[in-house]
């Protein structure tokens, strides 16, 4: 892959072979062997981060090598106009490389976070500009070999060396380099490796060169910045990543189950799971209120309550407000998130220190395992799983994970289930709710506008026909007794339609999601 | 000279010193095999039988139904004859822990089948599995439904299947990806005369392939394709491509653990074309499975048995008289011999065994008809599931297309954990390539390590993180797994001559139908039983199908 022209003027007499000379064809041979891995390597980047960033994998990689190569191209079509000073001209190539290929991961992810659109600009830019300069550095090393090797040794020698360097970077990239250092560090320790060659270049010249000092200075410049890159990798993600995610991280962890992120931005605390919303503190309100209170209100009965999922706390919070309520109890999957939300002074205030208190019991367990050993009866369920994105997570949508649920009920219990979107996802919200008679259930489907969200839907699953409630025991900022014709009408573009039932063998629901979150506009 | 000479050399080295490297990556890369055991049939036990010398029964006692063989067969006999109300039944059983080919094992990760994993929806002529599934609360309702409902969690779990080929996972067996025109043609056209054969009926009005395959036509046109292999049957028939090819030959080493050049045509159509089961709300090739596989049945009729079960106990004479059997049985544990007289005797074992103890009587001659594949499988446990990349999902049955192994289970696949974390592959190896004997020959003389290899190579392919994640590689090696469904066994005299066979000894192994299958086992033991239940004077309707 790596085709370079070649200098088609005849060699000159070769010098009579001396020590110095050998020791200096090896080391060039090397360098040729270094610059080519590093070459690639580059390439190899910009396909992986434009398909990390921008998905498509075989355009990604078809259309940045295609690039890549013609720049090799022109790179070696321009090497002719180089004349003078063929060494000093080459250690300034290896220090541009060295830069731009060096920050090319960074530049490329900072960007996409930073510039937007822009970002395809700065991708194609960063790789015809490597591509130029990498082709324009093995017909200058070929020229000054040629004076020391003949026409045919050249070429084989240098070519052998160039695709060697090549074979070995293509084996190491995906085995070693992008899964152990990551492609920004990755990125800087090619740098590191051109800007090495650079100087060992100045001091096997050192006699030739005019200014050996400017030049050596100008390679420890640039070794420094990229040692520098190459240490404060991690920082310059963060920045990244903090850029994504738009607001300010404050908290950052990655626990066995999923990766937690809470971001600030003035009054709005925002939790992300896996990069998806989970909440805004802005408008959680609306969400929790319109989860808890429709049913919890309806039942002065209820005295033992259940939340499945929901480790943040904040259905919790709501269902505290009942006195009558006696015990909760909390199960969610994640140790790290029922500690975070319990020990976190802005996240607790968020949910008034709902799992402190002596009425909630917390259980990092799987629910459905949980479900079917617990032999527990609850008044009152609230369901808050993440959306069914996978057949894993379907499976808590299913027939039996209800029949399960309805075994665990008091002879009046009942429970509500948060059900994704009835308007970005109208099926597979109608699927929850035709999977929930299918178990035996009365379903009362009601949605609610939660802005960071959009609109959103719940489901009331009881044993009875439910009624809602006259009025709310509590001063409430969303839910009202007048707001229940807009809460339990659903519009023509979120009425019902005809689904299958899910099931834990035919799992319509995951391909309902699927299909209706890919052309889904948000998230 | 020198500048190139030195060139040379240098190049040269450098290959070299690369190759070397190379090497030691790799071999760095791979750690020690992990630990694990090599459980197997006992057949040093079974080989007492071939060897003979055991010394005669000093004891004798008596037993209304002495039942030989407590795998599916045995079991169901068992199951029937307590659903009766009769008690005093003597179960003697070869191995240690009853099963058969239907064993499991178990570990703090959780339960893995050692055989065999799963049940078809049974059809309607499976009349007797499908009360016995309804006796064990699998199927719901009414046995008899045309369309039975079964317990959700029992039914396979989406994703069922997925296939590794040409380095990506595809969903289903096989993949039409990539293929030719013609082949597709072709793999339609299969499809197509399978789906006319599984409706087709003989001139006797039957099904063409039914399960149990008693129920199938007599009309000597079908029975014909029991005397060519399957793979002459696909030729005269026009079927030359490779995925066509490729299935037969999977079907024949999964359901009979031979090669469809061994196996007969009516035997390998019989794997396309017998399974007309439905279930309400589930799709037609959907199965029934648990994560020991069907050990889970085992276990329950286990639970909920009224009968003695003897382990280690090898039956080398079985006499028929007048008013008993007599059997004689060498017990490995007391390391002495003791005889029986019972009024019935189920024989529920490989027939080629009972030919030992039947010597010299005209039932042992077509019993030497028989002969068995060997099995390897190896129980991987993971410390985590294999990692997901491109292509279709980690499925329950995931299957290798270019490997001696037909793949691997997972047997956490019906968990409803969202995160199960440890798992167990079970991965099996019907040693199909070769004829029986010498396979087994070869069985005898390999270690744990070269299967637990195997599998690891084989498993690291789609899988190259398999070696860093497994914690055991614990492997059986089954001596006489399978009858071999050779032209002329099914339909052929020697199990015609066995069956005919009436009296006080009863034959109730899948070897009565000569083919390796859940359906066939239990129906043959309900049947032995029923037939002792008739001549004992009880009145009860039968739990098999009828005709009409």
């Amino acid at each position: 892959m790596t085709e370079h022209s070649v200098d088609p003027a005849a060699a000159p007499p070769a010098h009579p072979p001396v020590q110095r000379s050998e020791v200096l064809t090896r080391a060039l041979l090397a360098s040729v062997f270094v610059i080519a891995a590093c070459g690639l390597v580059y390439e190899l980047i910009a396909a992986a981060a434009s398909t990390y960033l921008l998905g498509d994998s075989i355009t990604q990689f078809s259309v940045v090598i295609g690039v890549y190569l013609a720049s090799m191209g022109v790179g070696s079509y321009l090497s002719q106009y180089v004349t003078r000073g063929i060494v000093v001209k080459f250690i300034d190539v290896e220090l541009m490389i060295a830069v731009l290929g060096g920050f090319s991961a960074a530049l490329m992810f900072l960007s996409f976070a930073y510039a937007g659109p822009g970002f395809r600009v700065l991708l194609y830019l960063l790789v015809v500009l490597v591509g130029v300069l990498v082709g324009l550095e093995i017909p200058l090393v070929m020229r000054i070999l040629k004076e020391r090797l003949g026409f045919k040794d050249l070429v084989a020698q240098v070519l052998s060396f160039d695709y060697l360097g090549a074979l070995g970077v293509s084996i190491a990239f995906p085995l070693l380099l992008a899964p152990r250092l990551g492609l920004i560090r990755t990125a800087f320790l090619f740098g590191l490796m051109n800007a090495l060659v650079a100087a060992w270049a100045v001091w096997l010249f050192r006699d030739r060169l005019a200014r050996p000092l400017a030049i050596a200075s100008r390679c420890a410049v640039v070794t420094l910045a990229l040692g520098a890159g190459f240490i404060y990798s991690e920082e310059l993600t963060r920045l990244s990543e903090d850029r994504l995610y738009t607001d300010q991280i404050v908290h950052a962890e990655s626990s066995k189950a999923q990766r937690i992120v809470v971001t600030r931005w003035r009054e709005d605390l925002r939790l992300y799971l896996n990069g998806n919303l989970q909440f805004s503190s802005l408008d959680e309100y609306r969400y929790h209120e319109a989860m808890v209170h429709p049913l919890l209100a309806s039942m002065p009965h209820a005295r033992r309550a259940l939340v499945l999922g929901g480790g943040d706390g904040l259905a919790l919070r709501e269902i505290l407000k009942y006195p009558q309520i006696e015990s909760v109890t909390l199960v969610d999957l994640d140790p790290a998130m029922t500690r975070l939300f319990t020990e976190a002074p802005p996240l607790r205030k968020l949910n008034a220190g709902a799992l402190s208190s002596p009425r909630v019991k917390v259980v990092n367990a799987d629910a459905f395992v949980w479900l079917e050993q617990s032999r527990d009866a609850f008044d009152f369920v609230a369901i808050d799983f993440p959306d069914p994105s996978n057949h894993a997570l379907g499976k808590l949508y299913t027939t039996s994970f209800y029949s399960m649920l309805k075994r665990r009920l008091s002879a009046r219990g009942a429970a509500v289930i948060q059900s994704t979107s009835p308007l970005y996802a109208r099926r597979s919200f109608w699927c929850v709710v035709t999977t929930l008679e299918e178990a035996g259930f009365e379903a009362t489907p009601y949605h609610a506008l939660v802005p960071s969200f959009g609109e959103w839907g719940f489901i009331i699953a009881s044993q009875a026909p439910y009624e809602p409630p006259a009025s709310y025991p509590m001063p409430l900022k969303f839910v009202a007794p007048e707001m229940h014709p807009a809460l339990f009408a659903f519009p023509r573009d979120m009425a019902r339609v005809p689904t299958e039932v899910n099931r834990l063998n035919s799992p319509a629901l995951v391909r309902y999601f699927e299909s209706e979150w890919r052309r889904s506009p948000s998230q | 000279m020198a500048p190139q000479s030195l060139a040379v050399t240098g190049r040269r080295s450098f290959l070299g010193a690369g190759a070397a490297l190379l090497a030691a990556a790799c071999t760095r890369g791979a750690p020690p095999l992990p630990p694990g055991e090599l459980l197997a049939t006992d057949y040093r036990l079974g080989h007492r039988l071939r060897d003979g010398g055991l010394p005669s029964a000093r004891e004798v006692r008596k037993a209304r139904v002495v039942i030989v063989g407590g795998g599916i067969g045995g079991l169901s006999a068992a199951w029937r004859l307590q659903r009766a109300g009769m008690a005093d039944i003597e179960l003697l059983e070869l191995e240690a822990s009853p099963g058969g080919n239907a064993r499991w094992g178990e570990s703090a990760v959780c339960a893995y089948p050692w055989g065999a994993h799963y049940v078809p929806l049974p059809t309607q002529e499976a009349r007797a599995t499908r009360w016995l599934l309804s006796d064990l609360g699998v199927l719901l309702g009414d046995p008899d439904a045309a369309e039975p409902r079964y317990e959700e969690r029992a039914l396979v779990h989406a994703p069922q299947e997925r296939h590794y080929r040409h380095g990506t996972w595809s969903e289903g067996l096989v993949g039409l990806e990539g293929r030719t025109q013609q082949e597709k043609d072709e793999w339609q056209r299969f499809q197509a005369r399978m789906q006319q054969l599984r409706n087709a009926r003989g001139r006797d009005g039957r099904r063409a392939f039914a399960i149990p395959l008693e129920h199938s036509t007599q009309d000597p046109e079908l029975l014909a394709l029991d005397r060519i292999t399957f793979e002459a049957w696909l030729r005269r028939e026009g079927f030359v491509s490779e995925p066509v090819h490729w299935m037969a030959n999977y079907a024949c080493r999964d359901d009979y653990g031979c090669d469809y050049r061994q196996a007969s045509a009516w035997a390998g159509v019989h794997y396309f074309a017998c399974r007309s089961g439905v279930a309400r709300h589930a799709e037609q090739d959907s199965v029934l499975t648990w994560p020991e596989g069907n050990g889970w049945l085992v276990r329950r009729l286990m639970e909920r048995a009224a009968f003695t079960m003897t382990p280690g106990a090898l039956v080398f004479r079985i006499e028929e008289r007048p008013r008993h059997v007599r059997i004689e049985a060498w017990l490995a544990r007391e390391q002495r011999s003791i005889a029986i007289e019972a009024e019935h005797v189920v024989w529920a074992a490989p027939f080629a065994f009972a030919a030992h103890a039947l010597a010299g009587t005209a039932l042992a001659e077509p019993m030497r008809a028989y002969q068995y594949t060997p099995w390897v499988t190896a129980n991987l446990t993971l410390s985590e599931l294999p990692h997901e990349r491109h292509g279709a999902p980690l499925s329950w049955d995931n299957v290798l297309h270019e490997a001696a192994s037909l793949g691997y289970i997972v047997a956490t696949h019906q968990s409803v954990a969202v995160q199960p974390g440890a798992t167990v592959l079970t991965w099996y190896l019907p040693l199909a390539h070769e004829s029986p004997s010498a396979a087994r020959q070869r069985l005898l003389a390999t270690g744990r390590e070269h299967w637990a290899g195997m599998a690891l190579a084989e498993l690291s392919r789609p899988h190259p993180e398999i070696r860093s994640i497994t914690r055991r590689v614990d492997v059986m090696a089954h001596g006489h797994a399978m009858v071999l469904p050779h032209p002329g066994l099914v339909w052929g005299a020697a199990r015609q001559r066995i069956n005919a066979h009436r009296g006080r000894l009863h034959f109730a192994h899948a070897d009565a139908s000569g083919l390796s299958l859940f359906e066939e086992a239990n129906d043959r033991g309900v049947a032995a039983a029923e037939t002792i239940l008739a001549a004992m004077g009880s009145r009860q309707p039968s739990l098999r199908y009828e005709r009409g």
